[in-house]
């Protein structure tokens, strides 16, 4: 034991000697900053002396001079940190609701039966690619290259600054804005994939997948986030309950109207044949995953990290997302055993979700109880929605419908409670028109591919199953 | 010889395995199976719709035997699988023509 004591003293004397013998060659370094220094010095001096001029005493004058040093620093990095921060929250949020990707590839695979696995996992790879090309090629222009007051912006790809050129002008760089809004554009793509699981063709949704990405959100974007009439109406959308939930929810009960239910699945007498999930641990695991991206989604939608606010209020944006989910589970969680005496886990998934996206809408300005409540009533409705879809024959394989569309709905006309700036009348306005407008649009898309390509596969190979039908890749080939 | 094919509750094989290697019993085959008998099934839930699971899983053990052994198997089956409850399944023995070893190209009692 004295040894070991003996070799940890040695050791910390050593360390001493080197901090001791080093920092003359540190304070070295410091002469690179003396140019700056010297600037700061002269622009202090410059202050005081008007100081003492105008009769300021001498403490006064040191004062003024410090003040003068404080302010230009803040200006030069104040505006060089923000533009930084701004940047570094548009590329972590980016790539947190990219990782939503998994998470709604993870849900949709396990609620699906083990037959169709494969193609869900191709369908969320293909329309994550499919929403990055299409943002890029003219999504992010139509989006954001419009009027003020207009509705639709310019049909063109979008285009970055040269390596080493950029310089943040708007505030933040333009690829990390790009990058961030393209995230979210893969986010309502999913959305639709989910719904008409098992027995959509895949060419006919990837088909609808481009129209999607690279038109119909881009326009309903262009309404709100690319300052359109609707913005200018004063609608509010903090982070795209309507915009991106309630498109995506839009799109999907489209095509489920189009493509109609599967085969068995309802029966005469208003039966209902489940059909269950090949992987609950997917499903949940798919469900954290978007719970943990959903931070990006809530918390990178303020726009700006470059003070102190900002980061004040991204904070609390986080809190009011995680407890809006957590809501959302545990009032699903409790209804789901009071109604069936048994806790559907799957439906548990659904009430966490439809939390989140009740408190997208709003994240900011509701107080914990009031987060709570959003979240919770967003748990309640697809307790409540999910049979229903049922009993109107819409065959919804993963609540896509209840969790996006409806709690999407829930979650932007409830704005106004806790946000002074916004009205209930205009909220409707914004759901209506987005509402209708994507609806209509999307009936158009589906309708025109089931007419040319076909938009279900043959009765035989949806009893076959997709990955043997159109992939050629069994999920589970062993067992 | 006889084939002896035993429907039995999954919990129960460790039990029945272990019963069956004492005495002189060699090897066996198992699969699961899903049935129904006098143990009816339960209703389930899958997100609002009640649903009727009818068959219940089973396992199935195939053991081929002398023709003298079958009845000993038969009774030592019996023993350790039974829990007294409904659905402890039920034991049939058929007659068996030919068994050959494969590796060896041996057949009858001796490929047993």
């Amino acid at each position: 034991m004295t040894s070991i004591k003996n070799k940890f003293t040695a050791g910390i004397f050593a360390l001493f000697a080197i901090l001791i013998f080093a920092t003359p060659s540190l304070a070295q370094s410091v002469d690179v900053n003396s140019a700056l220094n010297s600037t700061l010095e002269a622009i202090g001096a410059t202050a005081s002396d008007a100081a003492l001029e105008n009769g300021a005493t001498p403490e006064e004058a040191t004062s003024a001079a410090n003040d003068a040093i404080s302010s230009i620093v803040a200006e030069v990095f104040g505006d060089r940190d923000a533009k930084i921060f701004n940047t570094l929250l548009f590329l972590i949020g980016g790539f947190l609701v990219m990782w939503m990707a998994a998470g709604f590839t993870m849900l949709e695979t396990g609620l699906v039966r083990k037959k169709n696995v494969s193609m869900q996992a191709l369908k969320n790879i293909a329309l994550y690619s499919i929403a990055g090309l299409m943002f890029w090629l003219i999504g992010y222009n139509v989006m954001y290259g419009g009027e003020a007051g207009g509705f639709i912006g310019s049909f063109s790809p979008s285009n970055f600054p040269e390596a080493g050129a950029g310089t943040a002008e708007a505030g933040y760089s333009v690829a990390s804005d790009w990058f961030f809004q393209m995230a979210f554009v893969a986010a309502t793509a999913s959305i639709v994939s989910g719904a008409v699981a098992e027995r959509v063709r895949l060419w006919a949704f990837l088909a609808f997948t481009v129209v999607l990405t690279g038109l119909l959100y881009p326009i309903t974007g262009m309404w709100q986030w690319g300052g359109g009439w609707l913005s200018e109406l004063g609608f509010s959308d903090f982070a795209g309950s309507t915009l991106v939930h309630s498109v995506g929810g839009w799109a999907a009960l489209a095509g489920v109207i189009f493509i109609g239910a599967r085969n068995g699945k309802y029966g005469a007498n208003g039966m209902v044949t489940p059909m269950p999930g090949s992987s609950i641990p997917l499903a949940t695991l798919g469900m954290f995953i978007l719970w943990m991206g959903w931070f990006g989604f809530n918390g990178a939608s303020q726009l700006a990290m470059g003070t102190i606010a900002d980061v004040a209020d991204i904070s609390r944006i986080f809190a009011n997302t995680n407890l809006a989910a957590a809501a959302g589970a545990i009032t699903a969680m409790i209804l789901v055993q009071l109604i069936y005496k048994k806790v559907d886990v799957t439906m548990v998934i659904n009430g966490a979700l439809a939390g989140l996206v009740s408190i997208t809408a709003e994240p900011l300005t509701p107080s914990v109880p009031f987060a709570l409540f959003i979240g919770a009533i967003g748990g309640a409705i697809v307790v409540f929605t999910i049979p229903l879809l049922d009993k109107l024959k819409l065959d919804d394989v993963v609540g896509a419908i209840p969790v996006h569309l409806l709690a999407g709905i829930w979650g932007t006309m409830i704005v106004p409670l806790t946000n002074d700036g916004t009205s209930y009348v205009t909220q409707l306005i914004g759901i209506s028109a987005i509402g209708a407008f994507t609806f209509i649009a999307s009936s158009i898309v589906w309708l025109i591919l089931k007419v040319t390509i076909g938009i279900r596969v043959s009765e035989e190979d949806e009893a076959l199953g997709l990955d043997k039908a159109e992939i050629g890749v069994e999920a589970y080939p062993e067992f | 010889m006889k084939l002896v094919m035993a429907i039995i509750k999954p919990s129960r094989l460790e039990n029945v395995r272990e019963a069956l290697s004492a005495s002189d019993v060699h090897g066996m085959t198992v699969s699961e199976v899903k049935g129904y008998g006098r143990q009816k099934g339960h209703t389930e839930i899958y997100r609002g719709a009640e649903y009727a699971v009818n068959f219940i899983p089973k396992l199935k053990l195939e053991i081929a035997v002398k023709a003298d052994q079958a009845d000993n198997i038969v009774s030592i089956i019996r023993n350790s699988a039974e829990s007294g409850k409904i659905g402890d399944g039920k034991i049939f023995v058929f007659d068996l023509e030919q068994v050959t070893r494969i590796r060896t190209g041996e057949t009858g009692d001796t490929a047993l």
